[in-house]
């Protein structure tokens, strides 16, 4: 065990930190859940790319840097202390890309990925459905191969899908096979929104910006090479994909690490209002302390993984202690903030307020979606503890 | 940055586990519990004779020059089968501070502790009273910032029963002296050996939750209601789920405290406060939760539950309550320095 960064990480997280110090926009990005903001996300993606900073984990050959997981934390601690906007990407590069790389054919990864790292390529995720959420096997939109065996002709609807507003793409899993029960008979594919037949219909967030759409299908032709690993694959390749989602890339430590700082200095700034409530100061170090464990175990399975370890069972945890941190961060906040919790950024009389209230409504998101906690917590009692299924 | 345990680690981790679930079984501890001295010197000889006991002492000394890093997995280990024999205490806190004495004190006892033939433990204002008092050779005893070594024949023990049967816990009355003082100003080296004391403590209670969760998932697939095992509900899941989550995030905050205070980190205080909350806050839920799925057998004497339980409610106030480790935080995050925030963790 020796828990110092060698000469060579901390090189790299000097490149980093000179590099997002000159191009880290000075003004916050608008939200991109806005057509404007959107736009600025992509060109900041753009902008990454050309600093192949974009990906850092993906191979030097697809214009990343080949980081191991170490230096991927030390990249994502340098980007989230910069400000550095957030990933509007994030569902093409570190779900979709590394299912590609594995699943993909050569013609699919060299004609897609370039295209998902400069930005020109959004990708939407096309997971849920009206009668599949926490239940995903119950997926029951149609892909049926044409009679020429060209392409799919895909009908039905998926939901929640998070970007597709504005996204190029969407990936998901579609019913193959018509008799197919449960997982099987799934096929995973890859889905430009811009074809005929698709019509995406905004849905408001809580916050009223529209994060999130139903996409619907009607009679859309797909061709066959959009298809990712074999037909009546699907469950598998997704399985990798959601494997991802629920590991590490989806929420590195330093997020939640930021948000334990910003509200150690909310409390700071507003200590006398706040020791009003004496149980604050003991949720403030709470924040700061989990916040801490978060990293400390991520580095502790980041190191073992880099060994050769295997990810197990356990690392379903890992979105319950996330999401649920998250949420009492923001909870301790909107207590500091007291009566002026409740105003929007906006309002005339909201100084100081920052934007704990856009974090506290994201929030209560977390452990909702990417597999409800209620589903996480009978993963971690049936597949980490032993217990019995029925 | 290598934040694992090497293989010889974990193997002995693996061959001292092994030893222990066979050797110290519920039914031991219980039949200690009748007994005199609640310590069996057996037991003690036996891990004499692994090593265990003189883990820490240097090479120079005959024992094996180990450190925290080595020894954590260990007591985690020992928490598993709520040890009684107060290895844990002997082998992170007495040789330790041993170690930090006089060369003519060190030679004196790091070597009889190595061969087995001397028990050492150290008592703290912080714990009012000493376990295990009646059991060592010698009592190493703070008094304000001076430590004093007395022994057996030196002092009048005041048994005090604790809910846990397997705790010994004494009053010690003794008379400090020129004779007994063998440190002055020693405030820096009963801190240490606090943070040795809170990193065991934090350790064994890793190991008391793992054995809960185990116990209570055994038993919930064992009991049947409604014609059907009480571990396919998911209100029963959900309670263990919820013990499984805050143990698998305290694991890793009690390594770093182990290297912490193996290194000799400036903020290793720090790091042991935040490990024995976490570690001791996932064992009271463990035990909580532990106890709700039992239903009314959790309750009784009879079901070994109880031993991992009690255990659990001990440590949690033991080398410092969670008023002094959570007030310890609390100055290094809302003081004057920023000491929150992304890429911190290892400066």
């Amino acid at each position: 065990m020796d828990l110092a960064y060698t000469p060579e990480q901390q090189a790299f997280r000097e490149e980093i930190r000179t590099w997002l110090a000159a191009n880290v926009p000075a003004e916050p990005l608008k939200s991109f859940d806005t057509a404007e903001g959107f736009q600025q996300h992509r060109e900041w993606e753009a902008k990454l790319n050309e600093g192949r900073w974009g990906m850092v984990t993906w191979p030097e050959a697809l214009g990343g840097r080949g980081a191991d997981l170490i230096q991927w934390l030390i990249f994502e601690e340098e980007y989230w202390r910069a400000g550095a906007p957030l990933r509007v990407n994030q569902n093409g590069i570190f779900l979709l890309g590394p299912t590609l790389m594995e699943y993909g054919t050569d013609e699919q990864k060299a004609d897609i990925l370039p295209k998902m790292a400069n930005g020109t390529e959004v990708w939407a995720q096309g997971w849920s459905e009206p009668g599949a959420g926490s239940d995903m096997a119950a997926i029951r939109s149609k892909a049926e191969l044409s009679d020429c065996g060209e392409y799919y002709i895909v009908n039905g609807q998926k939901t929640w899908s998070t970007r597709a507003v504005w996204a190029d793409q969407c990936f998901g899993m579609f019913r193959t096979d018509p008799n197919s029960q449960r997982h099987h008979g799934l096929t995973f594919i890859l889905v430009p929104l811009n074809l005929e037949g698709i019509t995406v219909r905004p849905i408001p967030q809580l916050d009223g910006l529209p994060g999130f759409a139903e996409i619907f299908f009607d009679n859309v032709k797909v061709p066959v090479n959009r298809r990712l690993g074999g037909e009546g694959e699907g469950w598998k390749v997704a399985m990798a994909t959601a494997g991802f989602e629920r590991g590490l890339m989806l929420r590195s430590p330093a997020r939640f690490q930021e948000t334990a700082r910003r509200l150690v200095n909310l409390y700071k700034e507003n200590r006398e209002a706040a020791d009003r409530d004496p149980s604050v100061k003991e949720a403030v170090i709470r924040a700061y302390m989990d916040a801490e464990a978060y990293t400390l175990t991520t580095y502790q399975t980041a190191c073992r993984l880099t060994q050769g370890g295997k990810i197990g069972p356990e690392s379903s945890t890992n979105k319950i202690f996330w999401s649920e941190l998250d949420q009492r961060m923001h909870e301790t906040a909107m207590s500091i903030l007291g009566a002026r919790a409740e105003l929007l950024p906006h309002a005339p009389a909201a100084q100081g307020v920052g934007n704990w209230l856009d974090g506290f409504l994201f929030a209560q998101s977390g452990p909702i979606y990417a597999g409800t906690n209620e589903i996480q917590r009978n993963i971690i009692a049936e597949r980490m503890l032993g217990m019995p299924r029925k | 940055m290598d934040f694992t345990f090497n293989e010889d680690q974990l193997l002995f981790q693996e061959e001292v586990k092994k030893f222990l679930v066979n050797e110290v079984t519920p039914e031991l501890i219980r039949e200690l519990w009748e007994s005199e001295s609640g310590r069996s010197g057996a037991l003690w000889s036996q891990l004499v004779e692994l090593g265990l006991t003189g883990m820490t002492v240097p090479e120079a000394y005959g024992g094996l020059g180990m450190n925290e890093v080595d020894f954590v997995l260990l007591a985690q280990e020992c928490g598993f089968v709520a040890l009684p024999e107060p290895l844990v205490e002997q082998v992170l806190v007495a040789v330790p501070l041993i170690n930090s004495l006089p060369e003519a004190f060190r030679a004196e006892w790091l070597p009889r502790i190595a061969a087995g033939e001397a028990k050492v433990l150290v008592g703290l204002e912080q714990n009012q009273l000493v376990a295990d008092a009646h059991y060592a050779d010698l009592l190493l005893l703070q008094q304000g910032n001076e430590l004093h070594a007395v022994t057996p024949g030196q002092v009048k023990l005041i048994f005090n029963e604790s809910v846990d049967p397997s705790r010994k816990l004494f009053a010690v009355e003794w008379t400090p002296s020129a004779t007994t003082r063998i440190a002055e100003d020693a405030a820096e080296l009963i801190e240490a050996a606090l943070n040795r004391g809170a990193l065991g403590a934090a350790a064994q209670a890793l190991g008391l939750t793992q054995r809960m969760i185990e116990l209570s998932v055994q038993y919930t697939a064992d009991r049947q209601q409604f014609g059907v095992a009480i571990g396919t509900f998911q209100a029963v899941k959900h309670r263990m789920a919820n013990v499984a989550v805050p143990l698998e995030y305290a694991k890793a905050v009690v390594h770093r405290a182990a290297h912490s205070v193996a290194i000799g980190h400036k903020n290793a205080a720090v790091h042991v406060s935040h490990a024995k909350i976490a570690a001791c806050d996932a064992s009271l839920t463990g035990a909580k939760n532990s106890i709700q799925v039992h239903g009314a057998m959790g309750y009784t004497w009879e079901v070994d539950l109880h031993i991992f339980m009690k255990k659990a409610w001990a440590l949690n106030n033991t080398w410092g309550d969670s008023a002094f480790h959570k007030n310890r935080v609390a100055s290094f995050v809302l003081g004057e320095a920023d000491n929150a925030g992304a890429g911190r963790t290892f400066l």
